[in-house]
């Protein structure tokens, strides 16, 4: 291995950092891309068993190959491009969605010292990269010139702003306890305290002491993705598929992609956040990105489950709880954790 | 310190090939037969009696301005959080740097208040 990375060094010269950048990026892309490709079968079997059915089970043994059949029959889909729309935007509006849900990996830590760009700003960079990606649906709903299309993006835009601020609140709360910006530092963060010291990491994690805003921080993830019971943006019964009912082939294929890349990256982010990132529960066992991969997986569950659980909500029921419910607590449990990091209490020192 | 940024911004810019990379393949191997009926907007089962680009509702622009409101509030928090401990470690100033920030949220608060009040985060 290392003979190797010498080899390719001396052969690309002052081009390598760049290449070995591209390399890295692509170690975290295409794991990723097959991970969505995945989640995807794992929702239609895990939705399919919850309700006493099998699910996809024709195509390869299992069902396995399915994602991959359904890849191959999109990209030989034609792209309809309605004669209305915009068709520079209207081409924008997925790229930019399918884009931003990749770029924000590039501050995931992995695991210890196993990160892309370990940057300050990291946090900073993730919000700023999620909310960009409303522009994708805006933009596409905008450009589709259709009803349906439009009403969506509207929906969609207001109701992913709303639950920006809860997750916003509940970041804070984050910062305060960690003091650091830095993904990793934050992760490191959680490995000090009282119950660490006596071997049981998973009680000086995040989400105890912060437990309601861990719960709003998940619940906004949700809404924020526009997942069931959050999906009024393509509530099938109202108005379709929203945004993205001009869209076919690949162009649709890409918001689908963006939307589960968004799914993998708000668990990975609530792993990080609240859950310990990397680390290992308990103090016997060694931490290792098998721990957050595990804990990623659990919280991918929840969506699925909730989905195959919960019945919709209404919009009005959505915009309440985000600005009526998250809002106000949200902003008692900053204050809370001020009062209690100013007291001799403090268990963040 | 700027160099780590640096894959950052390559980063960005392999997203966005991958970003535009399976519309440029759909288009290469995907038939492409338009006609007028493929054409028109998704509509329920007949000709479109207005234009898209309508009038919508005003609250979709009052939270977009609470948005923004709240937003910034958030973003002038993230530096005071990321300081708080040592806020708290410096005898000096740790009952002044929460006060400072208990002034600035209740300002903030006062104007949320006043939003409920009229009505703004209502949708009935």
């Amino acid at each position: 291995m290392e003979i190797l990375l010498q080899t390719l060094q001396t052969f690309f010269g002052p081009a390598w950092p760049l290449v070995w950048t591209l390399l890295k990026i692509f170690g975290i892309i295409l794991p990723l891309v097959l991970c969505v490709a995945y989640l995807t079968l794992a929702e239609r079997k895990v939705i399919g068993w919850m309700q006493v059915r099998i699910g996809p089970n024709r195509v390869g043994p299992l069902g396995l190959l399915q994602p991959i059949a359904d890849g191959l029959k999109l990209v030989f889909k034609e792209i309809v491009v309605p004669t209305k729309a915009s068709t520079g935007l209207y081409f924008v509006g997925p790229a930019m969605a399918f884009a931003t849900a990749l770029a924000a990996w590039a501050v995931v830590p992995f695991s210890e010292g196993y990160v892309l760009a370990n940057i300050d700003a990291g946090v900073l960079y993730l919000l700023a990269m999620t909310s960009i990606g409303i522009y994708g649906v805006i933009i596409s709903g905008w450009a589709s010139n259709s009803k349906y299309a439009f009403y969506g993006a509207m929906r969609s835009a207001a109701q992913m702003v709303s639950y920006e601020i809860a997750m916003g609140f509940a970041l804070v709360c984050v910062l305060m306890v960690s003091a650091s910006l830095n993904l990793s530092d934050i992760v490191h963060g959680q490995a000090k305290g009282a119950f660490a010291e006596m071997g049981l990491g998973f009680l000086s994690w995040n989400w105890l002491p912060l437990l309601p805003m861990f719960l709003v921080y998940l619940i906004s993830g949700i809404a924020e993705t526009n997942r069931a019971p959050f999906d009024v943006v393509e509530g099938e019964s109202e108005i379709v598929a929203g945004h993205m009912v001009e869209y076919s082939g690949m162009a649709y294929a890409l918001f689908f992609l963006g939307e589960y890349a968004n799914m993998i990256l708000v668990s990975v982010m609530t792993s990080i956040f609240f859950l310990g990132g990397w680390l290992s529960p308990v103090g016997f066992l060694p931490d290792s990105f098998v721990w957050l991969a595990g804990k990623t997986c659990f919280i991918l569950f929840l969506f699925l489950w909730f989905r195959a659980t919960f019945p919709r909500y209404r919009y009005d029921q959505i915009m309440r709880l985000g600005w009526k419910v998250f809002v106000p607590l949200c902003m008692f449990w900053l204050l809370f954790i001020g009062v209690w990091m100013m007291s001799p209490l403090n268990i963040w020192k | 310190m700027l160099e780590n940024y640096f894959p950052v911004l390559v980063f960005i810019i392999v997203g966005i090939v991958f970003g535009c990379m399976p519309m440029v393949l759909g288009w290469l191997l995907a038939p492409h037969r338009p006609n007028a009926e493929k054409g028109s907007a998704y509509e329920c089962g007949f000709e479109a009696f207005e234009e898209a680009r309508l009038k919508f509702d005003v609250r979709y622009y009052l939270i977009a301005i609470i948005f923004i409101l709240f937003d910034l509030e958030i973003a002038f928090l993230f530096p005071w959080a990321a300081i708080f401990k040592e806020i708290v470690g410096t005898p000096g100033v740790k009952l002044f740097g929460f006060v400072e920030m208990l002034v600035f949220l209740g300002i903030l608060l006062i104007g949320y208040v006043y939003a409920w009040a009229k009505g703004a985060l209502d949708w009935e």
